[in-house]
């Protein structure tokens, strides 16, 4: 329902051919290969795949986060500005205001001298030239916003006060302070505990019910992108292999690493000392550049000649015109069994 | 695991404003309240000295040179002049505070910034780093000695020498811990948050780098007050008649058998202004961290 809602409504967020590699000193490691990804206003999209799959690569690039030396090329558009090879000056009056940004580190991520009103401050004061003042009224309405209790309280509270949970959601309050139109998500409850992490899951839903923001949510987690996400992008060794809305994954993955994802993950009824969880044998390779043919082939229970020689596209699957997959031999009998 | 009580200490600092905090907490440690009235004490004493001392400071009473603490009209005696050493001290302590507060003013206005922007930008450490191999590998007496002969000796020129000299401790100090600062986590979120470089380096790396740069400065006036003593006794700093701890200490050597109150006197002042600066500062950093509160 959302998804057909999300199609239909403006694009925000416009990335084309987004390729990023890094020069190392034994050669150039190739993260990002030919990704593109839309995001509608209002929506959630999850991005999921093992570590060094190239998505946080992918979702610090939006607003020209990556280091110096990173080699981008393709284009991201926001709201139609080009922001691949922007200005730094330009970029920064982006980020914090129109792209936000959680991590995964709650703890370390507010500064230990700084109360956290001044720091959820701060955005304000930066993007909006308020005075800080108004900053510490806004900051409290912003942690009221994201469920802290006795907000007026907690507002001069040091981050050392707070427990993981908390300090998360004042990094959401200072995410969401100039009412962004991008927030990116990168793990953000992956360093939390589950019931904490519903919580903080939560918060992301309203965000985007109430103030439209568009949401990326960067995880490993199958269950947070069950959770909250409305379309799924999975990514391995820095390409989309599938997107599909969320429900279509689920039931019915086409790639064999999203099958292979799915039968990794425990699920309710089926207990570990009957049925062993399947593992995807292998490690994501490193690349030095983006070979022409499939990247998952080696660890793939289907490879053949062909998915050495040829890269497969990504292109529609059987299941509808939004879910698409980048397999030579995608699955659609077997899952059904790997997932039961 | 499932307690979610909110701690006292939570509720109990909250509303409260920093300023208060730290004087509270100065308040209740007891080695901070001695070194702060032994510098307030001897704050008072350098700004009142010429009114307060009982002496002129070069005037002589040759009849009773190398009197010993405790004589008649000399509560610390007399020097070898027969001038009331208890003046010189005041007098002197004031010469040695304004050196040692000029020479760190000026090793950390030159210092700090400069070891930011090594810390902080790449680029620019190369450059700011042998720069500071540069200082260091100048002899600090002959640096003295030059500024001495192309501005005059005097206790200004002293106490710039000798801040110049100490800018190398200030820059790798500060640098070593910008790069510590640059790497974590709340920077990274600054940026993201479109903080510029600027804003990043004074409101969330100076604060942090705090507590490194007041310990410096503790470490600093002291020694910036023997390096006073130093020039005074070549003749580059303070010039006699005018008194200064240093000084002091080094014309009492001569005769220190004789009348060992004239040296000791000095140097104990020295020693107990060095030991509060130290002491102030420790507590200083201890009562500025966010943390604190949780002993």
């Amino acid at each position: 329902m959302t998804t057909a809602a999300a199609s239909t409504a403006a694009i925000v967020l416009e990335m084309r051919d987004l390729s990023v590699s890094f020069p190392t000193e034994t050669g150039t490691v190739s993260a990002v290969d030919g990704v593109s990804l839309d995001l509608a206003a209002g929506e959630i999209v999850g991005m999921v795949g093992e570590s060094g799959c190239g998505k946080s690569v992918t979702g610090m690039s939006i607003a020209g986060l990556l280091p110096g030396s990173a080699r981008v090329s393709g284009s991201v558009r926001l709201n139609g500005t080009e922001l691949v090879g922007a200005r730094e000056s330009a970029l920064r009056r982006v980020r914090g205001r129109e792209i936000a940004y959680i991590f995964q580190e709650p703890m370390t991520s507010l500064n230990p001298v700084l109360t956290v009103g001044r720091q959820i401050g701060e955005v304000l004061q930066i993007h909006e030239r308020m005075s800080r003042r108004a900053a510490r009224v806004r900051a409290i309405d912003l942690l009221t916003l994201v469920g802290i209790p006795s907000a007026a309280h907690r507002v001069d509270a040091y981050p050392h006060q707070l427990s993981g949970g908390m300090r998360q959601r004042v990094m959401i309050a200072m995410a969401v302070a100039c009412g962004p139109k991008v927030l990116v998500a990168d793990e953000p409850t992956t360093a939390l505990d589950v019931t904490v992490q519903a919580g903080i899951l939560q918060v992301l839903r309203d965000l985007r019910d109430r103030l439209g923001t568009s949401i990326l949510i960067i995880t490993h987690d199958l269950g947070v992108i069950a959770d909250i996400a409305d379309r799924v992008v999975v990514m391995y060794a820095g390409r989309v292999v599938e997107r599909a809305p969320i429900t279509d994954l689920f039931a019915h993955p086409y790639h064999r690493y999203t099958a292979g994802l799915l039968s990794a993950s425990p699920k309710p009824g089926r207990h570990a000392s009957t049925t062993r969880l399947a593992e995807i044998p292998g490690l994501v390779p490193v690349l030095s550049t983006q070979p022409d043919a499939c990247t998952f082939a080696d660890r793939c229970p289907a490879a053949d000649a062909r998915c050495r020689d040829s890269a497969p596209p990504l292109e529609v699957a059987r299941g509808g015109p939004d879910h698409l997959a980048a397999c030579w031999h995608p699955c659609a009998t077997q899952t059904q069994e790997a997932n039961r | 695991m499932t307690v979610l009580t909110v701690p006292m200490a939570e509720t109990g600092t909250a509303g409260i404003t920093r300023r208060t905090r730290v004087l509270r907490r100065l308040r209740r440690n007891p080695l901070a309240v001695v070194s702060f009235v032994v510098l307030a004490l001897a704050a008072v004493v350098a700004l009142l000295s010429p009114w307060l001392a009982p002496y002129s400071v070069d005037q002589t009473d040759f009849a009773r040179t190398l009197a010993p603490p405790g004589s008649a009209g000399h509560l610390l005696g007399t020097d070898d002049l027969g001038r009331d050493v208890l003046s010189r001290i005041m007098l002197g302590a004031r010469a040695s505070l304004q050196v040692g507060l000029l020479a760190v003013a000026t090793s950390l206005v030159i210092g700090v910034p400069l070891g930011l922007a090594a810390g902080y930008f790449r680029a620019w450490d190369a450059v700011i780093s042998r720069f500071t191999d540069l200082l260091l590998a100048f002899p600090f007496l002959i640096m003295a000695v030059g500024l001495a002969a192309i501005r005059g000796a005097s206790l200004g020129n002293a106490a710039v020498a000798i801040g110049i000299a100490q800018i190398p401790g200030v820059i790798r100090v500060v640098r070593s811990d910008t790069l510590r600062l640059k790497s974590l986590d709340f920077v990274a979120a600054a940026v993201v948050d479109g903080a510029s470089d600027l804003w990043v380096l004074a409101r969330h790396i100076l604060p942090n780098a705090t507590s490194v740069i007041l310990v410096q400065a503790t470490v600093a006036i002291p020694a910036a007050i023997l390096g006073e003593a130093v020039l005074s006794f070549l003749g580059l700093g303070i010039q006699p008649p005018a008194p200064s701890l240093g000084t002091m200490l080094a014309t009492a050597q001569q005769f220190a058998a004789r009348a060992p109150w004239a040296a000791v006197l000095p140097g104990v002042v020295i020693m107990g202004l060095a030991l509060a600066f130290n002491v102030f500062g420790d507590a200083l950093r201890d009562a500025l961290d966010p943390k604190g509160d949780r002993r």
